[in-house]
């Protein structure tokens, strides 16, 4: 490899510590805080290969910090380092999150927690429908591939097709536009 | 019967960790298909209120597929939900991390990658149009609803602070 070795490699025991702290200041999503630790706090990717990592993620299928993390584990300790990243990034946001399972299950009937917990579904909701719409605001939008979004949301909101069909009917148009639209 | 719901919960998060393109996200309208309408394994405004919890905690957004598995078979559940949904797609980032960057300036890459970027917008907007209608039941959940969307997207608020407000004003009776 070539290019310019980042400023520190990590350990075993600090891609677990990072990834674990990182997903634990991440409410509503992590990866908008996986860049300040990889690249400004841990210094373990340059800005370029950072950038370079979340294009692969972004490009792949499945969780996207999930995948940053195995891609970066893999990076500095192969098989080994993906599996310590992966399990620090998961492990104690599962166990927080089962907890809250557990009282779920526990106390989700009782009127009070049922009325709490209408008011949060509504505010969970909000924040969803913020990442939609700032996502629909990119730049990228702004032209004929716009149409494959709407194409997309009514597909899958409207008529419930099945994700495959959706998928596998727009994504290939939406590529060729992509293709042609550069060219 | 547990047993079955397992291997169910496998191998439908299995197949989905594959189709999640730009995320967990969003897949949220296949998870329901499946959970809900097809195996009815919870309702839709128990399926909200799982999304919900996994909002307010920290962490990856694929929790929420945790929490899902709690609700259908308990530990077991989360573990094999969990596991379903990250191993297809780690295996693959695994597989072409390796190569990618001979892969960083080819023309096909740029192309399937804006290409797939509107498809990723319109699952989103998929999923939130889905999870609010599964999650308010009243003229003031959609208030609450419209205006957290507006809070998050004008202001640096912090979204907890806004989960909880919304909360108090469920156990307040507003809801």
């Amino acid at each position: 490899m070539s290019q310019v070795p980042a400023t520190h490699a990590p350990s075993l025991g600090e891609l677990f510590a990072g990834f674990m702290q990182t997903s634990l200041s991440g409410f509503g999503g992590v990866l908008p805080w996986a860049r300040r630790m990889l690249v400004e706090k841990r210094r373990w990717l340059t800005p370029e290969e950072f950038t370079d990592v979340l294009g692969l993620c972004q490009f792949l299928p499945g969780p996207n910090i999930v995948n940053v993390s195995v891609a970066v584990g893999a990076r500095f300790h192969g098989a080994r380092g993906a599996l310590v990243a992966f399990a620090g990034l998961m492990s104690a946001p599962f166990v927080l999150v089962l907890a809250l399972g557990a009282l779920y299950t526990q106390y989700g009937h009782m009127p009070a927690v049922e009325a709490l917990l209408r008011g949060i579904s509504a505010a969970a909701a909000g924040l969803l429908v913020a990442m939609g719409l700032r996502m629909a605001s990119s730049r990228q939008l702004r032209s004929l591939l716009a149409l494959f979004a709407v194409i997309t949301f009514v597909g899958i909101a409207v008529l419930r097709l099945p994700l495959i069909a959706v998928l596998l009917g727009v994504a290939p148009l939406s590529v060729a536009a992509a293709w042609w639209r550069r060219a | 019967m547990n047993d079955s719901a397992l291997g169910q919960l496998a191998l439908d998060f299995a197949v989905l960790s594959l189709l999640a393109v730009g995320g967990a996200i969003s897949v949220l309208p296949e998870m329901h298909r499946s959970v809900v309408e097809i195996h009815g394994w919870m309702s839709a405004t128990q399926f909200a209120e799982l999304f919900a919890l996994a909002q307010a905690a920290p962490g990856p957004n694929v929790l929420v597929v945790s929490l899902i598995g709690w609700q259908v078979a308990g530990l077991a559940g989360a573990l094999v939900a969990t596991a379903a949904m990250c191993v297809p797609s780690c295996v693959l980032t695994f597989a072409v991390a390796g190569m990618w960057r001979r892969f960083r300036d080819a023309p096909w890459r740029s192309a399937i990658q804006l290409g797939l970027a509107p498809v990723t917008v319109g699952l989103t907007l998929a999923s939130a149009y889905l999870i609010t209608r599964s999650a308010d039941h009243s003229v003031m959940a959609f208030v609450i609803t419209g205006l957290t969307a507006l809070a998050v997207m004008t202001t640096r608020i912090h979204p907890l602070w806004l989960i909880g407000a919304a909360g108090l004003m469920g156990i307040a009776g507003l809801v």
